[in-house]
């Protein structure tokens, strides 16, 4: 193997064996400092061997034992007091592979619960997130959302510090905390999703990474989990994912879903994401995620915007709505319903849900509402709306929609030459 | 990526003999060793006080000097260690065992890559 190979694949180990083996370290050292040293210290050496050497059959295992020597080393080295060695001799002879029955994964979930815990920031989440367990660099975290550098190390250094200090124990929560537990770690992937998806500004390379990371990290979670929301959520981001060529022509403008080309979907994500479907209906959880992505199959599955069984979307929605109230839900659903009942009874129900405040200033809110409008022939409140949704969002892409829409509703004026 | 760490402190707490400044300056030579060891060193050097310093501008083509950098601070630019880290926490871990830090602060700058575009301000 030459030297550029070796060092190739010494990025990508890092990426995959390097963060499972720092979940196990975090376990067998008691902190990340000291985890994270380790590991560093055996990734020198792994640069100085694996060239020569190749790489190892279990890379993991590899990382994860001479980590642990270089750790009980530096130790010995620094240890002053009689208390300290006799912890260090412990150490030094305990078991390479502890009796768990599968240590490996769940250092991985003990990890992915630390940082994800409810005790700590919700930005605070994302940032430990995708830097321990995605092996994205603070650098890499800080370009995706737009902030310094700093802002993030902060973030991640005052997350540790909460973590050190005691209140966040490395451990996976009790059948009884888990279900709440796993909602949280469920939200940040999702976030992370979110961040990568809607966003329009920002270098795409970088975007498009948090989605691959999303994806990535709910896989992970699905392969440890057996639980109906995680399924669920993987199935949602997966059936967005399969769309998104479809969303955008090529100056980036927004393609809304029933003007999309529904021959750009990726048909063997959307498949991918129904067998995930299947195994979460199986469960007797049936949580927001699994209905959103149920709801979001069922417009994959159209053969087009009008032929979608809007009936059942309705239906879902309905469901939905009693786990989730927020307005957006239920705003999505008056636009269901929009479509089985007729525009006159969309308008009326997005209108009813306009005048209780929260969806006042909300650019969709006005969106939807200048649509059902516009459908209705009502051109001139339609595009009154339009303008409304346009003061209200900086989007360019949402903005050059939104212009667009008032420009085709705006009587045609005498061309001056 | 490569790291500057920037070593402020006030020498005359270093220097003063205490067991506190006595530590840092026993701990210092322990922690370059391990520094080295690790292969995260990239290159480092402690700088003498201020007293023997001087400073040079140059105006309209003709050059100036005068003495040592005149600090308001009690602390001092004491020395330069330039790591190698994968990102900007990892170089807070590595700095936070500087023993300066634990008497003074210690500034962490990425060094400037030239394959990137200058900033403009």
């Amino acid at each position: 193997m030459s030297g550029i190979e070796a060092r190739e694949a010494l990025a990508i180990t890092y990426r995959t064996e390097g963060r499972r083996a720092l979940a196990t370290l975090i376990r067998l050292l008691g902190g990340f400092d000291a985890a994270e040293e380790a590991l560093q210290d055996a990734m020198v050496v792994a640069v100085e061997q694996w060239p020569r050497d190749g790489v190892p059959e279990n890379p993991y295992s590899w990382l994860v034992s001479t980590g642990r020597h270089k750790a009980v080393d530096r130790w010995r080295r620094q240890s002053r007091t009689e208390a300290a060695i006799v912890d260090v001799a412990a150490l030094a002879t305990a078991p390479a592979e502890p009796e768990c029955p599968d240590p490996v994964e769940d250092d991985e979930l003990r990890l992915i619960f630390m940082c994800c815990h409810p005790e700590l920031a919700p930005d605070a989440r994302i940032a430990l997130t995708l830097r321990e367990v995605g092996g994205l660099t603070t650098e890499e975290i800080a370009r995706a959302y737009l902030v310094s550098a700093p802002t993030i190390a902060q973030r991640i250094v005052r997350a540790k510090a909460k973590i050190r200090e005691g209140a966040i124990a490395y451990e996976i929560p009790g059948q009884a905390e888990l279900p709440g537990r796993l909602d949280s770690v469920l939200q940040v992937i999702y976030l992370i999703f979110n961040e990568g998806y809607l966003a329009t500004e920002g270098p795409t390379l970088t975007r498009e990474e948090l989605c691959v990371e999303a994806l990535r990290l709910g896989r992970l979670v699905v392969e440890l989990l057996d639980d109906s929301e995680a399924q669920g959520l993987l199935a949602l981001m997966l059936l967005h994912q399969a769309r998104v060529a479809g969303r955008r022509d090529e100056e980036g403008n927004l393609i809304l879903l029933e003007d999309q080309d529904r021959t750009h979907w990726d048909r063997a994500m959307i498949a991918e994401a129904d067998a995930l479907l299947d195994r979460a209906m199986a469960h007797r959880r049936v949580g927001p995620c699994v209905l959103q992505a149920a709801i979001v199959a069922l417009h994959a599955h159209a053969p087009s915007f009008d032929r979608t069984d809007w009936p059942q979307i309705v239906a879902l929605y309905d469901v939905l709505i009693r786990l989730d109230q927020s307005p957006v839900v239920a705003l999505n659903r008056a636009i269901a319903l929009g479509m089985r009942d007729g525009f006159a009874e969309g308008l009326k129900s997005i209108q009813a849900l306009m005048q209780n405040g929260a969806l006042r200033d909300y650019h969709l809110a006005h969106a939807a509402r200048a649509d059902m409008l516009r459908k209705l022939g009502r051109s001139e409140e339609a595009r009154a709306s339009y303008l409304r949704a346009l003061e209200l969002t900086r989007q360019p892409a949402e903005r050059r929609f939104l212009q667009g829409r008032v420009a085709l509703l705006t009587p045609a004026r005498r061309v001056m030459s | 990526m490569q790291y500057a760490c920037l070593l402020y402190f006030d020498p005359t707490v270093v220097f003063n003999g205490s067991p506190e400044g006595e530590a840092v300056l026993r701990d210092t030579g322990r922690f370059d060793t391990e520094l080295k060891a690790s292969g995260v060193k990239v290159a480092g050097h402690a700088l003498q006080l201020p007293q023997s310093a001087m400073t040079v501008k140059v105006r309209d083509g003709a050059m100036s000097a005068t003495d040592g950098p005149f600090m308001e601070a009690k602390e001092m630019l004491g020395g330069i260690i330039i790591i190698e880290a994968r990102d900007l926490n990892d170089a807070a871990r590595i700095a936070a065992g500087i023993p300066y830090a634990r008497v003074g602060a210690v500034e962490i700058r990425p060094l400037v890559d030239y394959s990137k575009p200058r900033p403009k301000l």
